[in-house]
């Protein structure tokens, strides 16, 4: 069960968004890597609906 | 009602468009008169950068680069019946890229122009380019003077024929195995070409001076004294190799990307024939002293087919040199520049390592999905001309194509893909 | 009359917490009477709009741009406010790694980064976050959504295609969380143990755990769980997926579940799922005195009673001899008989509350529990207990756990009503608070001897958190602040003081 294997193994995270969360878990010596994240430039719905429907 | 394509079935035509890319093996084989080299290219016909474009939407450069491409295949016989006749309607235009040809800038391929012929032996189809006409007063900046006119009828009676010669004498030069010592050489094959066009000139300085009838000195000189002259070469080697990754169904790669001075356009594999355009975007970066953003043409030129495979601004980290140049920062951001091209593009050449990322190959076969999913759009390491033809460069930077053109791009695949 | 200007910058974005200390800076200089810097999404300018902030100019933002937005006594204050915000934007991050740090934009390319990534931590926007757990989620990522004012539907779907996938989707809104000891956005250092917590409110979590930590116990794995989880169009489906988890876990001997009451269909199978296990189960229905639990559980309406109950009932009480109630009083100013609560964190604030609804002494609160009336202009001047990080105080604002600006004013504000007798307050610390909540409490207060009402408080943390819990009390007390063992102990002794004023 994959909710299992995160409890006992280590936690190793992608976050996205607020950057002091990463510098947190550096911090912590907690493996993370921080996602640069902006909204989508893409604000056509229509597009973004194609985007998740042909794999983007 | 189309039955929708299954990710699976886009993610193998993908792969296979890399392949092909990453297959290529692309000769400078022959330079040789346009009429000669490019097949069934129409009499009264003029090759221009970028996608379709009539006169009156032409760009200042273009338009002056046009009436002087007229004057010089004797369809008028000054600058001013040129442009009367450009307007006509009688001339048809048309864009390289319909024939298998780039041109830098403004562009213009005519029939008794001399064009370099890149072979991809891999899959024996053929690319075309102009040879670099050096810096300046020069058609590709617009110039149409008689100084220009001159110089490439030397270029197309002379120099040409000489360089074909030369190339014919030692059966091509392979470019994949030049463009990798370029690469550690600080060229990234756009804005900075200054290793690629020495090596290839000691390639083929032997050559040249046992096949040269006439003017050695001259043509050393003409292609010594050009530190671009290896960008024409490199963007009719990157035609030769995006080309048979082109038209393959349900791909989402890039195969073409190309400006007219007013629109930018893109093409891509999945999706035929169709240019989707939108408006050409001002480059940003350093100008030279005097001139300001006014003073700036819209982008122009095929030369961004050496970005669509994984050269220029995504080979960015290869180039310590043209980052100040282009203002695009400091060492660690043109690495940035090219990591995150990475982030929009299959695979990587590794056949092209980059010395300054360990090694990694460039990042090679642009999706569109990707690009409209980060939001990142390809980084292209440009020239600004000034907007009024004839005076040349005014500056260097970089520049993005518009957002719109993917968008429409995605909308025509998921049309022909049964996703809409 | 105010004078506001706004300038938009195309296609710029920049996270909240970054632009909200730009704003707050703006805020405080001279003329200045509010300054915003956001994001041009929908929700932002009618935020904006409602604080008085948006003009035409701010209108036409679409939501890639950035709106500068200030509220100035005339033209040169506002255009030197805008030139601040300016500088203080592009100024060079101080604390990068080093100039070109370079992060990658794309799940794919992050992924390529860390082989083996089991989590995402998602606290981009609300109107986005959907999108982005849905990616992880299909990356076989575990997902903890710090992010809110994410539309419930999307809440329930990126459930239920968490739970078909066998992955923990924790959030929306989920502040807090401790796997594996690894604290996770708003979360203590805690020592480990086996008490396995769940739950629904971040600082009901940061409350009992750092009790279990003060109590000498320790814990397996904190999981938050999202505010709504146990709303019943959500259905409890990440409570029930951490506890079957938790139940499975061999590091955990038992359970500890907090949340608001439950919805009752949702109470029903929540409660049916801990009867078939063999584990202890301490339940907190912050406010719920009376409801029939599985012979393996106990319920309880406060958090401090639900942390005894995990420390095999220690009692947590005061260290040494409690303040004595009349003394306090003795030091309140004559003619002021009003208790003002100020909390960072809601669930204090409930708990709070659940002490004075017990005591039968009438309060309002602006997310009052049942029996507890709703703050508003009609209230007078009853004792009041606000969370000030519901969204009425928030907008355009840093929670009050990261920026102690508006609770400070508040504070001191307090003290100048001649009202106020008593001030109620928590002091959160650890991973994602303030770097030194006590010494911003401090800053607010005038000295002990000009002070005309009492500041009772409570620490919630451990000892090693990175502000220090020892440190942190002893930095309050040196202030004049009283400081109680618990939330729970603090309202009880406020209680105890309004009874002992004349």
């Amino acid at each position: 069960m994959e909710t299992d294997k995160l409890l006992q193994m280590e936690v190793r995270v992608v976050n996205i968004g607020l950057r002091e969360f990463a510098r947190d878990l550096e911090r912590c010596n907690v493996p993370v890597v921080h996602l640069d994240w902006s909204p989508p430039a893409v604000i056509n719905p229509r597009i973004s609906e194609l985007l998740a429907k042909l794999g983007g | 009602m189309t039955v929708p394509t299954s990710g699976d079935a886009i993610a193998a035509a993908n792969r296979e468009a890399l392949r092909r890319i990453l297959a290529s093996e692309p000769v400078l084989v022959d330079v040789r008169l346009a009429k000669d080299a490019i097949p069934q290219l129409p009499d009264r016909t003029i090759l221009h950068a970028g996608p379709p474009i009539g006169w009156d939407r032409m760009c200042g450069p273009m338009r002056g680069a046009v009436a002087g491409a007229i004057v010089f295949e004797g369809w008028a016989p000054d600058l001013e019946a040129a442009s009367r006749l450009a307007a006509s309607g009688e001339i048809r235009f048309e864009p390289n890229h319909h024939y298998d040809a780039v041109g830098p800038m403004t562009g213009m391929t005519t029939r008794n122009m001399a064009v370099l012929v890149v072979e991809n032996r891999a899959f024996g189809n053929r690319a075309f380019c102009t040879v670099n006409e050096g810096i300046g007063n020069v058609m590709r900046f617009g110039g149409n003077d008689r100084e220009v006119i001159d110089r490439l009828k030397w270029m197309a009676a002379v120099a040409g024929p000489a360089l074909g010669a030369a190339i014919r004498n030692r059966d091509g030069v392979p470019l994949k195995p030049l463009i990798a010592r370029g690469l550690a050489m600080g060229d990234e094959m756009h804005m900075r070409n200054a290793a690629c066009s020495s090596l290839i000139l000691r390639e083929l300085a032997g050559d040249l001076a046992d096949t040269a009838t006439r003017d050695l000195g001259r043509i050393l000189r003409f292609v010594a004294g050009n530190d671009m002259f290896f960008l024409n070469v490199a963007m009719a080697m990157a035609k030769a190799t995006v080309a048979p990754a082109h038209g393959i169904a349900h791909s989402t790669v890039v195969t073409t990307m190309a400006r007219n001075g007013t629109d930018f356009g893109i093409r891509v594999s999945g999706t035929g024939d169709r240019w989707f355009t939108g408006p050409a975007q001002p480059a940003k970066g350093l100008l030279f002293a005097g001139f300001t953003e006014a003073d700036a043409n819209p982008d122009i030129g095929d030369s961004c087919i050496t970005e669509t495979v994984g050269l220029g601004g995504f080979a960015m980290a290869a180039s310590p040199a043209v980052v100040g140049f282009i203002g695009a920062g400091t060492l660690a951001d043109a690495i940035g520049y090219t990591r995150s091209m990475r982030e929009i593009t299959l695979g990587t050449n590794t056949d092209w390592a980059l010395p300054t990322l360990d090694m990694m190959g460039v990042p090679t076969a642009i999706d569109i999905r990707k690009v409209l999913a980060t939001g990142l759009l390809p980084v292209i390491n440009t020239a600004i001309a000034n907007r009024l033809p004839g005076r040349g460069q005014i500056g260097a930077g970089v520049v993005h194509p518009p957002l719109a053109c993917f968008e429409q791009a995605l909308v025509a695949f998921a049309d022909m893909n049964g996703a809409n | 009359m105010a004078h506001v200007v706004n300038q938009v910058r195309r296609a710029f974005y920049r996270d909240s917490v970054a632009l909200m200390r730009i704003s707050r800076a703006v805020g405080a200089l001279d003329g200045v009477a509010s300054a915003a810097l956001m994001i041009g999404s929908v929700t932002n300018k009618n935020l904006m709009r409602d604080a008085g902030l948006l003009n035409t100019d701010g209108e036409g933002a679409g939501p890639n741009d950035l709106i500068f937005a200030v509220s100035a006594d005339g033209e040169a204050a506002a255009a030197s406010a805008l030139a601040e915000a300016e500088r203080l934007l592009d100024a060079p991050a101080a604390s990068e790694k080093g100039a070109g740090q370079w992060y990658p934009k794309s799940l794919d390319t992050a992924l390529a980064q860390l082989p083996g990534a089991n989590l995402a931590l998602i606290s981009v926007p609300g109107e986005f976050a959907a999108a982005e757990a849905r990616r992880a989620l299909n990356r076989g990522l575990h997902v903890m959504m710090f992010s809110d004012n994410v539309p419930i539907a999307d809440e329930v779907a990126l459930k239920q295609d968490a739970r078909q996938r066998g992955l923990l989707m924790m959030g929306p809104d989920c502040g807090t969380a401790i796997i594996g000891g690894v604290p996770l956005a708003f979360a203590n250092v805690i020592g480990r143990g086996d008490i396995g917590l769940v739950g629904a409110s971040g600082t009901g979590l940061q409350e009992v755990s750092t009790l279990i930590a003060r109590g000498g116990g320790g814990v397996s794995h904190v999981i938050g769980v999202g505010g709504r989880d146990l709303k019943q169009a959500v259905g409890g489906i990440t409570t029930l997926m951490a506890f079957d988890a938790l139940d499975r876990d061999p590091g955990t001997k038992q359970i500890v579940l907090i949340s608001k009451p439950p919805e009752p269909a949702v109470a029903k199978v929540v409660l049916d799922r801990i009867a078939q296990s063999s584990k202890k189960v301490s339940i907190c229905f912050i406010g719920v005195e009376d409801m029939p639990v599985p012979p393996n559980a106990a319920l309880f309406s406060d958090l401090r009673s639900t942390a005894q109950s995990a420390l095999s009932d220690k009692r947590i009480g005061w260290n040494a001899q409690p303040p004595a109630a009349s003394e306090l009083a003795a030091r309140v100013a004559r003619g002021r008989s009003r208790m003002q609560g100020l909390f960072s964190g809601g669930t204090m604030c409930a708990e709070a509350q659940v002490f004075f609804r017990r005591a039968g002494i009438a309060v309002a609160s602006n997310v009052p529990i049942p029996g507890v009336r709703k703050a508003d202009a009609t209230a007078g001047d009853m004792h009041a207990l606000l969370d000030l990080g519901d969204d009425e105080y928030t907008v355009g604002r840093p929670h009050p756990m990261i920026d102690a600006t508006l609770r400070n004013r508040m504070l001191a504000d307090a003290l100048e009503d001649n009202r106020t007798a008593v001030i109620l307050m928590d002091v959160v610390i650890g991973y994602g608070a303030n770097a030194d909540p006590a010494g911003e409490l401090i800053s607010a207060l005038p000295p002990v001897n000009e002070r005309k009402a009492v500041v009772i408080t409570s620490v919630c943390g451990t000892e090693d958190d990175p502000q220090g819990y020892s440190r942190q009390v002893a930095l309050l007390e040196d202030a004049g602040v009283v400081v109680a063992p618990s939330n729970a102990h603090a309202a009880e002794l406020a209680i105890d003081v309004l009874r002992k004023l004349p």
